[in-house]
């Protein structure tokens, strides 16, 4: 050491830091902002014509009109109806059949390779189908809703239950627990997360799904208000109705994330 | 309640891993098996419990278990197997719910426990807020509700750090001194042996065999730290894991 002596100290460069995500709400809500005062801009100015885009404000004016004529609502309520229904239907019985995979080496071997082979299906393509087993009127969409989030529900609920510890289901078997009272009180809850994020994605499709599902025999509702503006090739009302499901998808996020709070406070 | 275990042995595959073992465990007595790391001695504990089943030989309880046992057999784990989407409370009546106990009487039993736990305070707190010696004194005080006849206890103290260990020694002595209990204590640690055990058995390598059992007759409540009968009991019990412990370390592992 004593060669160094009389050269300045160098400072120790900080190299830490990063790769920890922290919570800036503000951001998103401002690239939003932007992203739409950019298009108003472009619209306004003529560089972006009236066929490529619509102008954000009468997007607004659309929607505003869409209300106070009371239509909103009309197209709003079935489409609600449908969607609740089918997905909580797909989603009970995705997380029904999801922990029986998950509990029993038969239900595994039965139904797994079922649920690949009808994973990829373009849900879609079986709505003639539907139509035919369920009727055209409601029972073909929630048939098709309900399909849709099936699958994926089940893939992620049987994975969440492989990842409960299993020292916790062998402490629950030394203290003499019931098969049931394991299954309710140790693997459930231990499945949850892995659950409720399943659900995030069988929940997005089921808005998805919800526009395919009213192309055939629906008056109402916000995915046959989209079809009917969209083969009218009026890009304000196209625009008002994709908004609403970007809405709802917004929704059903922060719902899921509300739950979460109040279900999953116990993890660090 | 006695617990005996005749003349197991087991394998896994082809690897034997346990052979012959005949141990008594007496009422009121801990007995703690030592031995090198994959001798087996966890798997011995858990035929003990009925959570394993040996290729050959039987666990046998002798007598029938004092009144309002719930669960003979109960384990303390290594890693605590507390529920983290339950209290403390929340995890002590887990395990009484299932005997259908409820209400006034479940928190009888719990401010009970909790109270020879020193937990009192923290009967809400979510196990994510408990230190490790905390999270280890409830999954003792679960233990303790459901009146074990006796506690099977795995490396309960080999996951907190020295000084924690101490104290939760402290407070084992303070539980058994009060009321004794009857246990198989395993550990790798031999100072834990030596200051918990009325009889240490040590086990060889692997295929486990019971290669020394020492007695120790020093009442439990007068070994103190750094005592030094048990140190050269604990020299002794050295001597004799020493060679197998540094074989043990240099083997492969293929199970």
């Amino acid at each position: 050491m004593s060669e160094t002596a009389g050269r300045e100290p160098i400072e120790v460069r900080f190299r830490g830091g990063g790769f920890a995500p922290n919570s800036r709400r503000w951001v998103g809500f401002a690239v939003f902002v932007a992203l739409i005062a950019f298009v108003e801009w472009g619209t306004r100015a003529g560089w972006i014509t009236s066929l490529t885009l619509p102008r954000p404000s009468d997007v607004l004016a659309t929607f505003v009109g869409l209300w106070e004529s009371g239509l909103l609502f009309k197209h709003l309520v079935p489409s609600l109806t449908r969607l609740v229904i089918g997905a909580v239907i797909g989603a009970t019985a995705g997380i029904a059949v999801g922990i029986l995979i998950g509990l029993f080496s038969y239900m595994r071997a039965g139904v797994v390779p079922v649920v690949a082979a009808i994973f990829p299906i373009p849900k879609i393509a079986l709505l003639p189908l539907f139509v035919i087993w369920f009727g055209i009127d409601e029972g073909s969409k929630y048939a098709l809703i309900a399909f849709g989030t099936f699958t994926p529900t089940v893939v992620a609920t049987y994975g969440a239950v492989d990842n409960v510890d299993r020292s916790l289901i062998r402490m629950g078997q030394s203290f003499g627990l019931t098969w049931w009272s394991i299954v309710r009180k140790i693997v459930l809850p231990g499945a949850m997360p892995g659950i409720l994020s399943g659900l995030r994605i069988s929940l997005a499709i089921a808005i998805i799904l919800l526009v395919a599902a009213e192309m055939l025999g629906a008056e109402y509702g916000i995915g046959a208000y989209i079809l009917e503006a969209g083969s009218l090739y009026d890009l304000e009302r196209l625009f008002v109705g994709v908004v609403i499901l970007s809405l709802l998808g917004i929704i059903v996020s922060a719902a899921i994330a509300a739950v979460e709070r109040r279900l999953l406070a116990w993890r660090t | 309640m006695d617990i005996r275990l005749d003349q197991i042995s087991h394998a896994y595959g082809d690897t034997q891993v346990l052979r012959d073992i005949s141990l008594d465990i007496p009422a009121g007595k801990i007995v703690c098996l030592v031995g090198p790391s994959g001798c087996g001695k966890s798997t011995l504990l858990r035929f003990a419990g009925g959570l394993e089943r040996p290729a050959s030989g039987r666990v046998l309880q002798l007598g029938t278990p004092p009144e309002g046992c719930l669960n003979p057999l109960t384990y303390i784990f290594q890693d605590f197997a507390l529920l983290p989407w339950r209290s403390v409370r929340g995890n002590v009546s887990l395990v009484l719910e299932d005997h259908g106990i409820r209400g006034k009487r479940a928190e009888a039993i719990i401010e009970d426990v909790l109270i020879r736990t020193k937990l009192s305070d923290f009967a809400r707190a979510l196990p994510k807020q408990l230190s490790g010696g905390m999270k280890q004194r409830v999954a003792i005080a679960r233990a303790l509700a459901v009146k074990p006849a006796v506690m099977l206890m795995d490396e309960p103290l080999s996951a907190l750090d020295a000084q924690t260990r101490e104290l939760l020694m402290d407070d084992l002595i303070g539980l058994w001194t009060r009321q004794p209990f009857t246990s198989i204590y395993v550990t790798h640690n031999l100072a834990e042996a030596v200051r918990l055990g009325h009889r240490i058995v040590v086990l060889s390598r692997r295929p486990g065999q019971v290669r020394e059992v020492v007695e120790i007759a020093k009442p439990l409540a007068e070994r103190t730290y750094g005592d030094a009968d048990l140190d050269k009991v604990q020299r002794h019990l050295w001597g004799l894991m020493r060679d197998e412990a540094r074989a043990a370390d240099e083997e492969l592992i293929d199970v």
